[in-house]
């Protein structure tokens, strides 16, 4: 409610800053939507929307399929920790965007590159995260698996896994809003396909109205995305309580 | 003498050195205490008889045989409860059963019936962040049951469970334990409870941990709970460790 609030203050701001017309750059809000009512069910936005979904989805599922096992072997093994841990560190807190164009001269121009921008936005933060999850997991609860004849499989699937979930899952959240990023970067840099063209065409052709209302989608995208996970998060915060 | 350990030494990678030649038996049906000031290797020794941890030398004897991990004649009863907070009661109680590949319906079974001898009838869809303490640890020990282990090795068990919840789970304990013949072993830094308790109290030295005397509590179990507390063996007996145990405070 709260939020709501403060969002209707900015958007009332905005339409006044626009109203007066201090720069083209800035069209009043209600213009803004206006274009964004006018895009949405266009044809263009509709081929954009697909390929920057489908290079955010195969991105973030390489990004999961990779991170979290290799988040794991870095807790569990000593060796591999201390290998990449560095690395991963650094990694994290790098900025990637300036690894894109290197990315267009070995991958080419094109989707792939985009996928693999996605990728390297998101799989760090999902390593490290799960990394810590594992690796603070109740080394009680191991014991106890252990005690009980766990086998190396349920050990990880019936314990360390779950006990680590709700690291696993914020860093997934936080993967998820870099992933968004790692698309429009990658896309704006590529400068050829999906949304990124989009972005391209309006400010090239000074098209504001359209330019805001698509940061405003990507946003509200990004958004969604983060807020489906943190709901996630919260039901299993509920079991992780007691830890 | 079911459990036997022979020679048991243990250094930690620190370079403390925990314990030093071990000796001791602990007979079939009884309950036995490892007592000892804190730092005493007391619950290093336990998870080392468990198989949780490896020692540096000697042997651990189940039933005549060698042991050198954890094995299913074996269960474990831990001071921090260590259940599952995602499983409600009744899956915590049969996660043994459930490692050990037993079907979902059989196991359910077997676990209600241990929940009700332990006294959490009706908490079977609770989660453990929804119990308290005593009602946890009951848990803990329902889970120990399930699995049908000889022995049962409690470490601590009451140390997170506030005081008038501990007498009551202590007389169930006894009860229980001695319905179905287990052979316990259990560490405690309490001497009433282990005189209240044991057949047998193993005192322990502290660094390196080393046996320093058993005592054999002279108490006549037939008595009621509140008798057995104002008996006159238990006093004697509480007296006795207390004199060994003050030197090393």
């Amino acid at each position: 409610m709260r939020m709501l609030l403060s969002l209707v203050v900015w958007f009332a701001l905005w339409e006044i800053v626009g109203q007066m017309k201090f720069s083209s750059i800035v069209p009043p809000f209600s213009a803004v939507i206006e274009a964004g009512i006018e895009i949405l069910p266009t044809e263009k936005f509709a081929k954009a929307a697909i390929i920057s979904l489908r290079s955010f989805g195969l991105g973030m599922a390489l990004a999961l399929a990779i991170g979290i096992p290799l988040g794991v072997a870095m807790a569990r093994v000593k060796g591999v920790g201390r290998l990449l841990g560095m690395w991963v560190n650094i990694f994290v807190s790098a900025p990637i965007s300036a690894l894109v164009p290197i990315l267009m001269a070995v991958i080419g121009i094109g989707e792939t590159t985009v996928v693999v921008t996605v990728f390297l936005f998101a799989v760090f933060v999902i390593t490290l995260d799960t990394q810590v999850g594992i690796t603070h997991a109740d080394r009680s609860l191991v014991e106890m698996a252990r005690s009980f004849g766990a086998t190396r499989r349920q050990l990880y699937s019936k314990v360390l896994l779950l006990s680590a979930l709700p690291e696993i899952l914020a860093g997934v959240r936080l993967g998820a809003i870099r992933g968004v990023k790692g698309v429009v970067i990658g896309q704006l840099l590529v400068a050829i396909i999906g949304v990124g063209e989009l972005f391209e065409t309006y400010s090239n052709n000074f098209l504001m109205e359209e330019f805001w209302a698509l940061v405003l989608i990507v946003f509200l995208f990004a958004f969604a995305v983060s807020e489906a996970i943190a709901y996630l998060e919260r039901r299993v915060e509920y079991y992780a309580a007691a830890r | 003498m079911i459990v036997e350990v022979k020679g048991v030494r243990k250094t930690y990678d620190s370079g403390v050195e925990a314990l030093r030649d071990v000796d001791l038996s602990f007979p079939k049906g009884q309950l036995s205490t490892l007592l000892g000031p804190s730092g005493c290797g007391k619950t290093t020794l336990l998870k080392i008889i468990a198989g949780l941890i490896p020692k540096n030398g000697g042997e651990v004897l189940v039933n005549g045989k060698a042991v050198h991990g954890p094995g299913p004649e074996r269960a474990f009863v831990f001071q921090d409860f260590a259940l599952l907070p995602w499983a409600d009661v009744l899956r915590n109680v049969g996660f043994g059963l459930e490692l050990r590949g037993v079907e979902r319906k059989e196991r359910d079974e077997v676990a209600r019936k241990y929940i009700a001898e332990v006294g959490l009838k009706g908490f079977e869809h609770r989660y453990p962040a929804q119990l308290s303490g005593g009602m946890r640890q009951r848990v803990g020990l329902a889970r120990a049951l399930t699995v049908d282990a000889d022995i049962i090795l409690m470490d601590e068990p009451f140390s997170s469970v506030d005081e008038q919840t501990r007498r009551k789970f202590q007389e169930d304990l006894l009860d229980l334990l001695r319905h179905h013949q287990k052979t316990v072993i259990f560490v405690t830094h309490s001497i009433e409870e282990a005189a209240y308790l044991s057949d047998q109290i193993a005192l322990l030295s502290p660094r390196p941990g080393r046996v320093s005397k058993i005592v054999r509590p002279a108490v006549d179990r037939s008595k009621s709970p509140d008798e057995i507390r104002r008996d006159r063996g238990y006093l004697d007996t509480v007296d006795e460790i207390w004199g060994i145990l003050r030197q090393y405070v």
